[in-house]
């Protein structure tokens, strides 16, 4: 596949028996390529045998549609998803497709005699085969004839519906239209209204199912040209393992355990599952009663002495807001992970956005600031997770990590970094001093406002913390208006000083002076990187976004433009104005989908046209 | 420990600011007495509570103590309970925090039976917020927020426990240090969540609400005090029996009909829900006890390595397959 395509165009390949109706589904698609115009294309992939053994792989037919309103590419495009009926599909396709693509599996033709047909020794889905995929297990054969029951076909003529199921999640999975489909069902089983309305209910189901399930796609199709790839050892990773794993990372360089709390909430929930198979690297997964409790237990746990993290997405970071303001009270150590999606409300729970920012940087009651910080990339979350653990237990303060729907399951190549290069994550110590244990419990560090983690347990160190406010030296509670200015002032001194922990802000591309300057963060990092190369424009990405870096205002005044596309209407642009007094130019997506190159570079060069 | 600590070294020097007569000062004696006398030890110990007049008791004993947020210090203790189970982990809480606004939390903690000793001051009255009717007010209470009286059905705090899975539930009076004593040392001894309804008094507010059983003038005969094993007798000469046609308990003559006492069985979860309906006298005491396997255990025993780290980061990170990119070589 040409990974630099924009995302207008999917391959898809079903592929399982000829027996399965797939020999019979190509070829009428293939027949209807020329009426159905460019909304699909399909590409027939007989195998040789007329009727090949069932369950063998030479035995396995597929065809491959290609679902997209531009020209049709050629047959020989790598498939982004394949749907395998059975293991001989999965075994004869799995070498055609890039690391990182999509595989729906049909649960049910995953029999162990199957299995030992296509010569599996070891069930694909258990023996990690897949691990370089996104795998979604679906029980499609039974679901497509319980969907089709009422009609009344014989198992054969019923099963033969399953590639519309199949075609029905996929459709939901990639916001494609049912209607153009429908059309040709209609147009070419005219003369049988049974089957007609079979398969069309099958679509229909398949698609219902998708929704139900909120099944999510997240193709990794854009991404950096080879050349950018350094020498090195490589793997496919997508962000959910990515940030996994930098968290195990992070317990282990601060040499804590970390107890994980969440409650499931798409598309946070492979996050939790990560996690939960991470057990030996010291890592334990709770799965709270609801979004306040699974924050509430994390906080539990760094009080306990853990690394205390949660994830959710908008909805559910919502619920934790007031936990959060008790941890920024208490002084202690909290991750929160905001895997964002569309809002507001229950909005579009599979569909990125990054409508949070303003969530996380503004979103509490009372003077109540905390670190913000953001990855790009699938593989970034993983060091972006040890730095916001770091941050935390440097400035003893909740940190919010915002990430998104489409870095949780997007795989991309990533050069596996070497741990000894990360410095080890240190906690502020505990003071010798005469005073009580209540005052050494809240000495704070002078550059990082930190103050040491005293956790139940360590002798002659009792104090009392809580949500009320305290007085700035002895850390009893105090009404003193006086002290709950300074104490005001210290909260925000704390979050600003994380600016002189973390690198300068460094200009990606291009000239760090000139007419116009791109300013992105999060997940939109791909296509705008793509952007601003093919047009030539100086591009800079947000790591940090509360507080900003510091030399972040110094970088933008030496540019006429600022150019601020974001999947959202436009909260990074009122963040800059805010916080820099600077007005940048919006260029604001919310549709649910990942930005297009080509959208970018017209606006990139519709900008330009302007200045010239 | 060679020197026995007692009840003054579990206080602090806070100033104490629950209102003058308020149960609160009781119920914090005889926690402090209790830890004296189980041995516990102030670096272990932990009190966490929620919001309401209650909550604040942290501030009050010279052990780690954690004030949260509203309802949410089960969650918050079983957070702390999983990082180190070693800890002796006592929640403090009330109607309002416990039953209203963290009945959710509750819940889920009981039926999991982390080891947590909570202690629910019920008062059946918002008291920090200043008086409105409470989820445990009778019908009828009229406060600043129901003038007329309140109409919803409250919630019996014993039911509640027990419906949720408790494993253990007592009940004890603010004032009688006795009965308390007796209730604290056994949720201390108690491995899992320990839930003790205390009746408390409000002064202010709802004062006397329980007074029907608590005047000490009349507790013989209006309070029953339950011991595993031994016959539920009370007052002069009175038993418990169970009435097989109504299905419920009721009081007898014990000298008349002294085989139809009921014996009392902590284990009996069916006895024990009518127990927490009977209504004069009250039970007290260890009402039911079932040990079982506490959520921690289960946790640990589930773990593959009890939370230690026994890998590196690094025998994780390759994934199941990785490929090399060469010095000059694009990607494939």
């Amino acid at each position: 596949m040409n990974k630099n395509k924009d995302v207008d165009s999917i391959v898809i390949r079903l592929a399982g028996d000829s027996g399965d109706g797939i020999q019979l589904m190509g070829s009428q698609f293939a027949v209807s390529t020329a009426l159905s115009g460019a909304d699909f294309a399909t590409f027939p992939d007989y195998p040789a045998e007329i009727r090949a053994p069932v369950g063998t792989t030479f035995g396995v037919s597929a065809y491959q549609i290609n679902l997209g309103g531009g020209p049709i590419t050629t047959a020989g495009d790598a498939p982004d998803v394949l749907v395998a009926f059975n293991p001989a599909a999965l075994k004869v396709s799995l070498p055609l497709l890039h690391r990182g693509a999509l595989v729906i599996i049909n649960n049910d033709g995953f029999t162990p005699r199957n299995l030992a047909k296509a010569g599996y020794d070891t069930d694909p889905r258990q023996s990690g085969a897949l691990n370089d995929f996104q795998v979604v297990e679906a029980d499609i054969s039974h679901l497509n004839l319980e969907a089709v029951r009422e009609f009344g076909l014989s198992k054969s003529e019923g099963s033969r519906c399953k590639n519309f199921y199949a075609l029905g999640v996929l459709l939901w999975m990639f916001d494609r239209e049912l209607a153009p489909v429908e059309t040709w069902i209609k147009r070419r089983l005219a003369d049988n209204a049974t089957l007609r309305d079979a398969n069309i209910k099958a679509l229909h189901a398949g698609h219902a199912y998708g929704e139900t399930a909120e099944l999510a796609a997240s193709l990794s199709q854009i991404s950096l040209p080879s050349a950018a790839l350094e020498p090195g050892e490589y793997r496919s990773i997508t962000g959910a393992e990515a940030l996994a794993l930098g968290i195990a990372a992070a317990g282990e360089l601060a040499d804590r355990s970390v107890l994980f709390c969440s409650y499931p909430i798409t598309p946070a929930s492979p996050l939790l599952h990560r996690l939960s198979r991470l057990g030996e690297l010291g890592v334990g997964t709770f799965q709270a009663e609801d979004e306040i409790a699974a924050i509430c237990a994390a906080i539990g746990a760094s009080y306990g002495g853990m690394i205390g993290i949660t994830s959710s997405s908008g909805p559910g970071i919502a619920l934790k807001t007031e936990a959060m303001g008790l941890a920024v009270s208490a002084e202690l150590p909290l991750v929160i992970v905001n895997w964002q999606r569309g809002g507001p409300s229950t909005g579009l729970p599979t569909k990125t956005e990054q409508s949070d920012l303003y969530q996380a940087v503004y979103g509490r009651n009372a003077d109540t600031p905390l670190p913000v910080l953001s990855a790009s990339t699938s593989g970034e979350c993983f060091e972006v997770a040890i730095e916001a653990v770091r941050i935390a237990l440097r400035h003893m303060t909740p940190v919010i990590l915002l990430v998104d729907g489409y870095l949780s399951n997007a795989a991309e190549p990533w050069r596996i970094p070497d741990l000894s290069g990360f410095e080890r994550i240190e906690t502020n110590p505990v003071p010798e001093s005469d005073s009580s244990p209540q005052q050494r419990a809240f000495t704070r560090d002078p550059g990082s406002y930190g103050r040491p983690w005293v956790t139940p347990g360590m002798p002659g160190l009792m104090h009392r913390i809580g949500g009320l406010e305290k007085d700035i030296d002895t850390g009893h509670i105090s009404y003193d208006p006086p002290n709950h200015e300074q104490m005001t002032v210290l909260r925000a001194a704390k979050v600003a000083s994380v600016a002189e922990f973390v690198p300068e802000q460094k200009i990606e591309l291009g000239p760090d002076e000139g007419e116009l300057l791109i300013v992105s963060w999060g997940s939109t990092y791909g296509p705008v990187y793509q952007a601003a190369q093919r047009t030539g424009a100086s591009f800079l990405h947000l790591r940090h976004l509360n507080p900003l870096p510091k030399n972040l205002a110094s970088i933008i005044s030496r540019f006429d433009k600022v150019l601020v596309p974001e999947m959202n209407a436009g909260q990074l642009v009122t963040l800059l104005r805010d916080k820099l007094c600077v007005e940048p130019i919006s260029f604001s997506k919310v549709s649910g989908q990942p930005f297009l190159i080509r959208d970018l570079v017209e606006k990139i060069e519709s900008i330009s046209g302007e200045a010239s | 420990m060679s020197n026995k600590r007692t009840a003054k070294d579990f206080a602090t020097s806070q100033e104490i600011r629950w209102c003058p007569g308020c149960g609160d000062y009781a119920i914090l004696k005889s926690v402090t007495k209790t830890l004296a006398d189980v041995g516990a030890t102030p670096e272990s110990t932990v009190f966490v509570s929620g919001i309401g007049c209650a909550s604040r008791f942290p501030y009050y004993v010279e052990t780690y103590g954690f004030h949260t947020i509203h309802g949410r210090a089960p969650a918050i203790a079983t957070g702390l309970k999983l990082a180190n189970p070693d800890l002796d982990v006592w929640v403090v809480t009330g109607d309002g925090d416990g039953l209203s606004i963290g009945a959710n939390h509750l819940m889920h903690t009981l039926r999991r039976n982390v080891g947590l000793k909570i202690l629910l001051f019920n008062n059946e009255i918002y008291g920090l917020t200043k008086g409105q009717y409470s989820p445990t007010s009778r019908v009828g209470t009229t406060s600043p927020s129901s003038p007329k009286g309140s109409f919803d059905t409250p919630v019996s705090p014993g039911q509640f426990a027990l419906g949720s899975g408790a494993k253990f539930f007592a009940r004890g009076i603010d004032t009688d240090k006795v009965g308390m004593r007796h209730v604290l040392q056994q949720a201390h001894a108690f491995q899992g969540t320990a839930f003790v309804e205390i009746f408390q008094n409000c002064i202010v507010y709802n004062e006397d609400v329980f007074a029907s059983f608590t005047d000490r003038r009349d507790a013989a005969n209006t309070q029953l005090h339950l011991r595993h094993g031994e016959p539920m007798l009370f007052g002069d000469n009175k038993g418990i029996r169970f009435n097989q046609d109504s299905w419920s308990l009721e009081v007898i003559d014990a000298q008349l009909s002294p085989d139809d006492v009921l014996v009392h069985d902590e284990g009996n979860a069916i006895l024990a829900r009518l127990l927490v309906d009977l209504h004069l006298p009250v039970a007290m005491g260890v009402i039911y006890r079932q040990p079982a396997q506490t959520y921690e255990d289960a946790y640990y025993a589930h773990h593959p390595s009890r939370m230690r780290r026994v890998k590196k980061t690094r025998d994780f990170i390759k994934g199941p397959s990785s490929w090399s990119i060469d010095e000059g070589k694009g990607k494939a």
